[in-house]
């Protein structure tokens, strides 16, 4: 069986290590925060929080604290707030360790494409370009195929890019593949997902 | 040294003028200027470019201006949630010029700090570098984005003082200051004008002489996004 989201956030959170700062992106990452145990780990909100807490009790919200995704949530005893020049002036300046995002599509080459598809609807990419330029390091989670079977982990990206050569690791439902020289490297498969299940539903070069 | 003003309309005199850029504070409808988006409103200014790092709502914070067709054209980083400004864009009535997030503060803060560009690594082999000065550093590209000198800053604050010295509240802070920083005028509204003397110097989070003139009022405070968690789960 291919993991579920669940499952797909709490592999995701094993990236994580004691006394990370860490900024998770809308959808699947977001659950990796329920996954993080015992480990000292501080989220940031590129809107200007470190220490980003759960939402709040009903009655409880406050229109003066929201995430990124505009959500309603809680401070920590470890909260700090600062403005978005500075928010991201840590984000540029390499100072968080790592960023959980979801994803379009992802190349061999570590293209990642997850802010923008032609002729739909144009939102745009928010914080997403400056995180995937500045964080240590880039962990992308998603499905390994679209809804058609098609796969988004690709030889090269279709959709317009969100940054160039910024993956290191992807995260699927079938499994775990870093970006290396040459190609992608199988890390793990999904329980039950054979190696030859995950090279099929890849159209990147694999590398052994 | 009067920064004082009773209203947005008064507040909002003399300073506003067709085609124009004014800069705009908020994140969502997180610490938005309620009131003196209301003010533009009133007074009917056009052609106005607008810098802020979203469109507001139908209907609400930078949507009023959409809906009345004074906007021009867009400086934001994203605009997923207003339906009148996908119609105006689609439609070719409205520019719209993206900008990564961060790449949109740090232009605003450096205009305010007197610095006509800067070199970022955001966006280098995307749409958003097209047309863009590459320069390397340390082997790596980097592409030349410009500051934003605006003609008019609207921000809105907790607390402030008569100076104009502004305390913000948790993330409702977002791009209010750079925002303020990078206006040839700036104009705060304020929940609370408080004497002076009762902020601690040490926490004031934006400097008077960022700010020209100031008001007090009541914010509406809207949430966009209602999440919460049950009793039990705790």
């Amino acid at each position: 069986m291919p993991w579920d989201r669940n499952q797909m956030a709490a592999r995701a959170a094993e990236e994580l290590e004691d006394g990370m700062y860490v900024n998770l992106g809308i959808g699947i990452p977001t659950l990796v925060a329920n996954y993080v145990g015992d480990k000292d780990i501080t989220l940031q909100s590129e809107n200007g929080m470190l220490g980003m807490g759960p939402f709040p009790y009903e009655g409880e919200e406050d229109p003066d604290l929201i995430n990124a995704g505009k959500q309603t949530i809680t401070e920590l005893s470890r909260t700090s707030y600062f403005d978005s020049a500075t928010s991201f002036g840590m984000i540029r300046g390499g100072k968080i360790a790592a960023a959980i995002l979801g994803a379009m599509e992802v190349a061999e080459n570590g293209d990642l494409a997850n802010w923008m598809i032609p002729g739909k609807l144009v939102k745009g990419m928010g914080g997403a370009m400056d995180l995937v330029a500045g964080v240590g390091r880039v962990v992308v989670v998603m499905d390994h195929t679209n809804k058609h079977g098609d796969s988004k982990v690709l030889k090269a990206c279709t959709l317009p890019l969100t940054g160039k050569g910024v993956v290191d690791r992807i995260i699927t439902n079938l499994g775990v593949l870093d970006v290396v020289e040459g190609g992608l490297k199988i890390v793990e498969c999904a329980d039950g997902v054979t190696e030859d299940d995950l090279r099929a539903a890849t159209e990147a070069t694999i590398v052994d | 040294m009067k920064k004082v003003y009773g209203s947005a309309d008064e507040a909002l005199e003399g300073v506003l003028f067709d085609g124009m850029l004014i800069a705009a504070g908020g994140f969502g409808l997180c610490g938005i200027p309620e009131l003196l988006i209301d003010g533009i409103v009133k007074a009917g200014t056009k052609d106005l470019t607008v810098a802020s790092n979203n469109a507001g709502v139908d209907g609400f914070g930078l949507g009023k201006l959409l809906d009345t067709r004074q906007i021009k054209k867009m400086m934001s980083s994203y605009v997923g949630e207003n339906a009148e400004f996908m119609r105006q864009y689609l439609s070719g009535e409205l520019e719209l010029e993206f900008n990564p997030q961060g790449t949109l503060a740090e232009r605003m803060r450096a205009g305010g700090a007197g610095i006509p560009g800067f070199y970022t690594k955001t966006g280098v082999g995307t749409v958003i570098a097209e047309g863009k000065e590459v320069k390397q550093f340390g082997g790596e590209d980097y592409i030349l984005e410009e500051g934003i000198f605006a003609d008019l800053s609207i921000v809105k604050a907790w607390k402030a003082d008569d100076t104009g010295n502004l305390v913000f509240r948790k993330t409702a802070r977002n791009f209010n200051p750079p925002a303020a920083m990078c206006g040839k005028i700036c104009i705060a509204e304020v929940e609370e004008i408080v004497p002076r003397g009762s902020l601690d110097p040490d926490l004031i989070h934006l400097p008077g002489i960022y700010v020209h003139r100031l008001i007090q009022g009541e914010h509406e405070k809207r949430i966009e996004q209602r999440t919460t968690r049950k009793r039990e789960d705790a």
